[in-house]
Parts: structure tokens; sequence; C-alpha cells
């Protein structure tokens, strides 16, 4: 098990893979950061040497801003939309799309689970 | 889509006139405005502007975090009250 920034323990996988395990890095930043180390991204994360460890640590932590402070980063600019109370801002506080999107039907990855209301009366004609 | 760098923000040009010219003076009062696209410009941070909703004027005043965003954002134009059922 190899660490890399953290906690982050992928392993057996091709470098390029692995890398995604971490939060904020997919597929062609991981690409990106092995080209930049000068590692070939096909080569499994168990096949890499001390050396390769260290220069893909400096890759990313150079130039990279990854897991509990990518994440905190995006809380800031969450919170500084709220607090100076722009739309945005009140579209993240009660928990709405925040980007214009329909919500007379759908918009459940905002809203969360449906809220059935008991005994809705049918519009009647 | 954003807008086209070449043009530049746009901020309208009545009320940045009224802006300056209240920076220059030193005075401070709020300004009543209907432009709610306009960007905010870092002159007018520390000013109260009253934009325009549709219905009435909301005062807004404007700080440094607000700098890059439109008038508009700060005055909602619809009002939810929450479903009849909910009450």
């Amino acid at each position: 098990m190899a660490r890399i920034v953290g906690v982050d323990i992928p392993n057996n996988k091709r470098g390029e893979v692995a890398l995604t395990y971490i939060y904020g890095i997919g597929r062609s930043s991981a690409r990106k950061i092995l080209d930049e180390a000068g590692v070939d991204k096909d080569l499994k994360v168990q096949e890499w040497d001390d050396s390769m460890f260290q220069s893909i640590r400096t890759v990313i932590g150079s130039n990279m801003t990854v897991e509990g402070e990518l994440r905190s980063e995006t809380q800031m600019n969450i919170k500084r939309l709220m607090d100076i109370g722009c739309y945005r801002g009140i579209r993240h506080r009660i928990g709405l799309p925040v980007r214009g999107q329909s919500t007379k039907n759908n918009a459940r990855t905002r809203k969360g689970k449906r809220k059935t209301v008991a005994n809705k009366k049918k519009a009647t004609k | 889509m954003s807008r086209s760098l070449k043009k530049g923000p746009f901020i309208s040009y009545k009320l940045e006139r009224k802006i300056l010219a209240m920076n220059e003076s030193g005075k401070k009062s709020v300004v009543k405005t209907w432009a709610r696209a306009s960007m905010i410009s870092p002159d007018m941070v520390g000013h109260t502007i009253a934009v325009h909703n549709g219905n009435k004027f909301i005062p807004v005043y404007i700080t440094e975090n607000m700098v890059g965003h439109k008038l508009g954002e700060f005055a909602p134009t619809r009002i939810f009250r929450g479903h009849a059922g909910n009450r």
C-alpha cells in the first residue's frame, strides 16, 4: 500500500488510474502529473520506486490543491456566496439548484428525497 | 455563455457617473437604479445602492466581496413563502 498526500492508498493499479483515488485528481490531471514527474503512466503503483514517489509528491505538492485543502477551498467559495447574500448564495442556503435549472419536477439531487404530502387532494374539475 | 472579454464588463454609465461624482465630493447617499445587469465595480464599494426588483427598490450595501457580481443578484425578484401544506 502506497501513501501519497495524506491518506490515499491506491495500489496494484496503473499509475494513471491509481492517482485518481486522490480527491481533486481525475484521469487527465493524473496523466499530466505523471508526465511532469517523468513516470510512465502504464506503470503499476507497486512498480514505482522511491525516487518516482518523491518526484510525484513534489509535482502534486507544488502545483495542485488536493484533498482537504481543495475541499475547504470549495467550501469557502460557497460560504462567500452565502455571506454576500447574492442569488446563488440564497439558492445554496435553501438547498435548491443554483444554476437556473427547473425545479417544477426533478432537481432531486439538490432537494433530496421526495417528501410526500399525505392526503394531497387531486385537482377537481 | 460568458460575456466577451473584448467588450469589458458592463457597468451602467449613468450609475457609474453618479458613483464617481459621489466619490469625488466625498458624499454618500442612496442611489436608485434599475440597472440590475450592471456589474459591481470596485468604485462602488462602501456605497448603498437601491436596486429595483420590479416592485420596489432593495437597498444593497456593497462590500468588497461583491465586486464582479451584478447588482440584480442582490435584489431577488421572487418571494417564496413556502407551500400551503407546510404552514
